[in-house]
């Protein structure tokens, strides 16, 4: 992945909090190459989504602070630059959705408002020029009408609607990079194969990189091509979303497909959840964190944490067992 | 106020559905309407119908899916089912008993058989209440323990079906995290011996991995204590798991309904057909003819005329659909597959 267009390496990101010192994000290492969709799974806390506000330095601080690591942008470090480059950077070449599009809608504006200020912000000082972008933009996500709902204010549209008005406010500027964070986790099922639609059309059309933040699995099988597993603030597992599925290369990968109900296994199959929970991160064992929770522990995994290594081009898991894993 | 079992068989005949075990819970036409509020000098005038006329029946020791999209009424279904809502129209008959009209007095005796699991396991337990007090609540209630040592004996056991230690009683809900909290609200459930509990949405706060322990916990437990589930979600795969029959609801109606295998592999209602495509699936090899439902759900609160469905569906007929809803019909005869669509997939 020579190409790759984003770079994070060895990312830190930590939390201080009463109970002490706690690394949301641990060592996080991973690329995004151009134009393709990598998807960051895991669960909650495993430090997905503060990676994605790691990547836009907009980790609340404090308690949140970025330790150290590189988040390399088309070569450029994101992390040594001024927070007036920043200011450029967000919106502009990298974009953010949330679950909750109220999260950056502003209720008390109209959509077309703060379309048209992301606009004039990076692109055109000209209102008429930033309002008409807007209505092109409200049109190529799908909203009807676009000319009457510029005007609309959030609370006016209904869920779907929202994500989609705040995908158009994320893509004004053409981003080279959208995080998506959990885009369709608040939308019913054939909404969110809409938005999912919507959101790889516009991909191919813009050439732009996702980095999807998901714990669906489905959705991580129907629309990445590279998978980045994270467990308890590390990356476990990376790899292809094929290989991935068809053979897990870490313990907690392969639980969590098995984990998921299949089609036509009837009542009697009992699912193979993962047992136990996930660690406190506050007091992680010494060893390898999936260590309490897995079936092919080894006296090693509680002793010695393993690195995340590479086993084949594209492809790496943080187990010292990684080849037995899909035998 | 007891009334003698229905001897018609209830809500809809069948004829030939495979378990002849007595039915437990059925509604007969049942429906809630809400009053849309905001109109302050024409007041009841508009309702929202939540549920519209929905029958429906649960076995002993069956399970039965219960899947829409939001708003579509499912788990309103679920609480006029408990009567912790009451039913505008239309009747509730538990074990042969009508309890439509009965007072909340009255429903007492009742209210230790049937149980309801809530999706959100931090808001559904009292935060100032210790595990031993939430789960010991429903058998003081209830009467079920003569002494404290019995009391003490039940809650322990409770605990430990559910998988959770002995030394967890002591604790308050804060102190767990969101599967073992639901695994405490289960605990409580389980407390007064229920034939039939309510799981709206039990899992859907929960972390996949997690998820899979909450669903094999509740398989378990109708294997052997034989509880009847009315599982409420809007999540089909795991539906089809947990299910040995599956309803599917839209703008407050059941429009299909048969066993878990039939619905899945033979799916005749339109709608029912757009949500198995809209699902996505952890399949990469999976190359899903991606067929987007176009539009989205209308209001409740004027449904268009005809089939509910009709105008986001691409087998409409004009003249028929957007004029006259369709029966709830079986089709083919005696299959127990029920569908409510005048141009059904064939």
């Amino acid at each position: 992945m020579d190409d790759a267009l984003l770079r994070v390496r060895d990312l830190v990101t930590s939390f201080h909090t009463d109970r002490g010192v706690l690394r949301a994000v641990d060592q996080v290492t991973f690329d995004v190459p151009r134009a393709t969709t990598v998807a960051l799974v895991g669960e909650s806390g495993c430090g997905k989504s503060v990676t994605a506000l790691s990547i836009l330095r907009l980790v609340t601080s404090p308690p949140g602070r970025i330790e150290s690591g590189t988040v390399e942008l088309e070569g450029r470090d994101l992390l040594q630059i001024s927070e007036r480059a920043m200011r450029e950077v967000r919106g502009n070449l990298v974009s953010m959705i949330f679950q909750e599009p109220m999260t950056s809608l502003n209720p008390v504006y109209t959509i077309g408002w703060q379309i048209i200020e992301a606009v004039r912000l990076h692109r055109t000082r000209s209102r008429r020029v930033a309002r008409a972008r807007a209505i092109e933009l409200l049109h190529l996500v799908g909203i009807s009408d676009p000319d009457v709902h510029v005007d609309a204010y959030p609370h006016q549209l209904s869920g779907g609607q929202r994500q989609r008005a705040m995908i158009a406010m994320a893509l004004a500027c053409e981003p080279r990079l959208l995080l998506a964070d959990e885009p369709t986790t608040a939308l019913d099922v054939t909404i969110a194969a809409q938005i999912l639609g919507l959101l790889s059309s516009l991909q191919q059309r813009l050439k732009m990189s996702i980095l999807l933040i998901t714990h669906d699995l489905g959705i991580v099988a129907e629309n990445a091509e590279h998978v980045v597993v994270m467990y308890a603030g590390r990356v476990v597992e990376v790899a292809p979303v094929r290989d991935l599925f068809a053979a897990p290369a870490h313990p907690y990968t392969r639980g969590l497909l098995g984990s998921l109900p299949r089609p036509n296994a009837g009542r009697t199959h009992r699912l193979a959840a993962i047992e136990g929970i996930v660690p406190d991160l506050i007091a992680l064992p010494t060893g390898c964190r999936f260590a309490d929770r897995c079936a092919m522990r080894i006296d090693r995994c509680t002793r010695e944490e393993p690195d995340l290594m590479a086993f084949e081009p594209g492809r790496s898991s943080r187990c010292w067992r990684a080849s037995e894993v899909s035998p | 106020m007891t009334e003698p079992a229905p001897s018609a068989p209830l809500a809809t005949p069948s004829g030939a559905e495979e378990a002849p075990a007595r039915t437990l819970v059925a509604t007969q036409g049942v429906s809630k309407y809400f009053p849309v509020p905001g109109r302050l000098f024409r007041r009841g005038e508009r309702f929202v119908r939540a549920v519209d006329g929905v029958s429906l029946r649960v076995r002993q020791g069956e399970t039965v899916g219960l899947v829409g999209e939001s708003g579509c009424g499912k788990s309103t279904l679920g609480r006029l089912i408990l009567r912790l809502i009451e039913p505008t129209f239309g009747r509730v008959i538990y074990d042969g008993l009508d309890i439509t009209r009965r007072s909340q007095r009255d429903l007492r005796p009742l209210r230790r058989r049937m149980q309801i699991i809530f999706q959100d396991p931090y808001s559904s337990l009292n935060p100032r209440m210790t595990v031993r007090e939430v789960v010991g609540e429903a058998i003081r209630v209830h009467r079920l323990a003569k002494t404290r040592a019995q009391e003490e004996a039940r809650i322990v056991e409770l605990l430990e079906r559910v998988g959770l230690r002995a030394d967890a009683m002591d604790r308050y809900p804060h102190e767990f995290s969101g599967g073992q909290r639901q695994r405490i609200g289960i605990a409580r459930a389980l407390a007064v011996e229920p034939e039939f509990i309510v799981c709206d949405e039990p899992v859907s706060a929960l972390d996949v991995s997690i998820q899979a322990q909450i669903v094999n916990l509740l398989v378990e437990l109708q294997e052997t204590l034989g509880i009847s589930y009315l599982f409420v979600s809007h999540d089909l795969q795991l539906v089809e798991h947990v299910s040995h029959r599956v309803a599917v609801m839209y703008l407050g109606k059941i429009v299909e309904q048969a066993s878990a295998p039939m619905l899945y592999e033979r799916p005749r209602h339109p709608y029912t057909v757009a949500l198995l495509r809209a699902a996505p699936r952890p399949d990469p090899e999976h190359k899903r003819v991606r067929l987007v439902l176009e539009g989205e759900v209308p209001s409740a609160i004027d449904p268009p005329a005809g089939c509910p469905f009709h105008p986001r569906c691409e087998r409409a007929v004009a003249g028929t659909c957007d004029v006259e809803d369709p029966p709830f019909e079986e089709m083919p005869r005696d299959s127990g597959h029920r569908v409510a669509c005048w141009n059904p997939v064939p």
